[in-house]
């Protein structure tokens, strides 16, 4: 019953920090609500796989948080990249992720029936961040969001195949997905930021 | 020593070690010489049988248990290591010509290998995360650190990462259908989850675009490199799950989806090309619709699917390799690549351009270049299948090809005075001379490729036998 209240939280901290990322354009308060959303979906990890590998799970997304945030850390002339399309804006994404979780909602038993035994806080907490991702992705091409983005799609995925698959090795080889994304993330934002650099492409 | 170690670890190590030490000369030699000497022990070398040389007994194991699951490569993965290793070899070797940097043969080294394991990872399913690592290391390849990342590297990023949850997904589902195959609901779901997967994966049509904004933004010899070994391994794993799965095999509708979708990247990528103004895009117009080739090669009810599959591959890597080479040499000339650029340019780079409208001939498939035996293959197939499908696969070979003579007319198109003259490094002439005598040669000697043909439908079980 505990466990089940814990669940259902950590799935109200998926919406919040999802919407917030989404919605919210300063870099330090996205990268915070990122690194209380993989403390959530690391906790719905561990409804279906043993702790240390949810451990695992949470300690390699706190490295990439940190892993973006140094980098953003040092990069004081970041242009944004304005979107260019319409509609736009913060209330026109808050619509989109109303939009997901309803869907969530509407979709969260129908799954369930057809897989049991996943758990309802893991399927919801899974498509809402699934959905958040997607969303992400949908709405902008600034390296920065993208990467945000795939990290949150990813965080999603994991909470689903988790349930489905126990591999170490898949566990291990997500963890490095997650690490690289975070790293390819981090160059593409340096990548034209820094003076030319000649001499290691001719 | 086993086997996943030798075609794994080792280029995995040396592309780090060339990373950190090596300088830009001879880090080209490095990976090629590596990239040689691994695609020779596969020919000389047989897995999981001893060796006698002398009193020396050598054998190589052929897996490694790596976090509970294994790593395998057995005595019918040889072949297709040499031809992957072997193809490597000429991308590496031709980096300096190229005038690519030197972390292109640190980071293909280390691509080669993470691809190589998506093979040999049992269960094979995994490999889905294993592309995924590839694709994640070809980004700093394509946005060099000088240079802002335009869109095309992104959407790269973002559908590579976007096919990996659908195919590791799709194997779970996939999986309740071989135990309740009459479910008719949960078939068609695999089906559309697995297919969203490889659409993505294969840049499959409207998902191509950021194949021609690479073309525009990214070094072409590095595109290059990218459109040759994402599909080479991406094909191999997909033909994995066709011989897995035997309701794949034996879907009427799937395969006339896989066709379908194959003959509409042929005939759009060919019609396509032969409208471009821009010799990058050209390219790009023409691996897409030979990554159609190969789709349709997958969908087509043949047990010579393997085998042509391979031949394509093949002369693809070969034909690539030679173009890239040629477009990264005329891009430092006509950094653009826009035809009012190019124009004239065989009277000062006819080297190059000779090369390149020779590689792209081959993809249309003209006699005596190597890419005409896999379509003649194709054609006899096709022929005795579906008059409808080799019309329109006549069609896009017929774009590509107005493509080839449109950029020929444009390439000869000089000022009467203007001399000629070889501006090529010597170099840069013996690379692409040697990529010219590559496309004759395995053009009018295909048979030379038989002894690593014969065996390659010995890596799948059910597909070709």
């Amino acid at each position: 019953m505990v466990m089940d209240i814990i669940s259902w939280i950590s799935v109200g901290l998926i919406l919040t920090t999802a919407t917030t990322i989404l919605i919210n354009r300063d870099w330090r308060v996205g990268l915070g609500a990122l690194a209380v959303q993989y403390l959530a979906a690391s906790w719905l990890v561990t409804r279906h796989l043993p702790f240390a590998m949810g451990s695992a799970k949470l300690i390699t997304g706190w490295m990439v948080v940190a892993v973006l945030g140094i980098t953003r850390l040092g990069l004081t002339n970041l242009e944004h990249e304005e979107d260019t399309f319409w509609p736009r804006g913060q209330g026109f994404t808050a619509i989109l992720m109303g939009i997901v979780a309803l869907i969530t909602m509407g979709s969260t038993l129908s799954i369930e029936a057809a897989i049991p035994g996943l758990g309802l806080p893991v399927i919801g907490g899974g498509i809402l961040l699934i959905g958040a991702g997607m969303v992400h992705l949908g709405v902008t091409s600034d390296p920065w969001r993208v990467t945000i983005g795939l990290l949150t799609l990813l965080a999603g995925f994991e909470i689903l195949y988790g349930a489905v698959e126990s591999s170490i090795l898949v566990t291990g080889f997500l963890a490095l997905v997650n690490l690289g994304l975070g790293i390819i993330g981090s160059y593409l934002l340096m990548a034209g930021s820094s003076p030319l650099e000649m001499e290691d492409d001719r | 020593m086993s086997a996943p170690i030798i075609w794994i670890a080792i280029p995995f190590f040396v592309g780090i070690f060339s990373l950190f030490i090596l300088r830009e000369r001879s880090s080209a030699l490095i990976g090629g010489v590596t990239a040689s000497v691994l695609a020779l022990i596969a020919m000389v070398l047989p897995i999981d049988i001893a060796l006698l040389l002398g009193s020396i007994s050598i054998k190589i194991s052929p897996s490694i248990q790596f976090f509970g699951r294994s790593f395998e490569f057995n005595t019918a993965d040889r072949p297709l290591l040499v031809v992957v290793y072997g193809i490597s070899a000429l991308w590496f070797l031709g980096t300096e010509a190229s005038g690519t940097s030197r972390r292109f043969v640190s980071l293909g080294l280390m691509i080669i290998a993470l691809l190589t394991a998506s093979i040999a990872v049992e269960p094979f399913l995994y490999a889905a995360l294993l592309l995924e690592m590839a694709a994640m290391l070809v980004v700093p390849l394509l946005v060099p650190p000088y240079q802002k990342p335009g869109r095309g590297p992104v959407r790269f990023l973002i559908y590579q990462t976007l096919a990996m949850p659908f195919i590791l997904f799709s194997g779970w589902m996939l999986a309740g259908v071989e135990a309740n195959p009459g479910d008719l609901g949960a078939t068609t779901q695999a089906g559309i989850v697995l297919g969203l997967g490889f659409a993505f994966l294969l840049a499959v049509f409207p998902l191509y675009n950021w194949i021609l904004m690479l073309m525009e933004e990214s070094s072409p010899y590095v595109t290059g490199f990218l459109l040759w070994a994402l599909p080479t391994f991406i094909v191999i794993f997909a033909l994995s799950f066709l011989d897995h799965y035997a309701w794949l095999r034996n879907s009427s509708q799937l395969s006339n989806g896989i066709q379908f979708t194959g003959v509409f990247m042929v005939a759009s990528g060919g019609i396509f090309a032969s409208l471009q103004r821009h010799i990058g895009r050209i390219l790009g117009y023409a691996a897409i619709a030979e990554t159609g080739l190969l789709i349709l090669v997958m969908g087509l009810k043949s047990s010579e699917i393997v085998t042509i599959t391979f031949l394509i591959l093949i002369s693809r890597g070969l034909e690539l390799t030679v173009w890239a080479l040629a477009l990264s040499i005329i891009k430092r000339k006509a950094y653009s690549l826009r035809f009012n650029e190019v124009q004239g340019l065989a009277r000062t780079y006819p080297v190059a351009a000779a090369a390149l409208i020779l590689a792209h001939l081959s993809m249309t498939g003209f006699p005596l270049l190597v890419g005409f035996p896999p379509r003649l293959a194709i054609w006899g197939e096709l022929a005795g299948q579906s008059l409808g499908t080799s019309f329109w696969v006549f069609l896009g070979m017929l774009g590509l090809l107005v493509g080839a003579l449109r950029t020929l007319a444009v390439f000869v198109m000089a000022d009467q005075g203007k001399s000629w003259s070889m501006n090529e490094s010597l170099t840069q002439r013996t690379m692409l001379a040697l990529g010219i005598f590559g496309l004759f040669i395995l053009g009018i000697f295909p048979q030379a490729l038989q002894p690593f043909l014969a065996n390659l439908p010995s890596l799948f079980e059910h597909l070709g036998q």
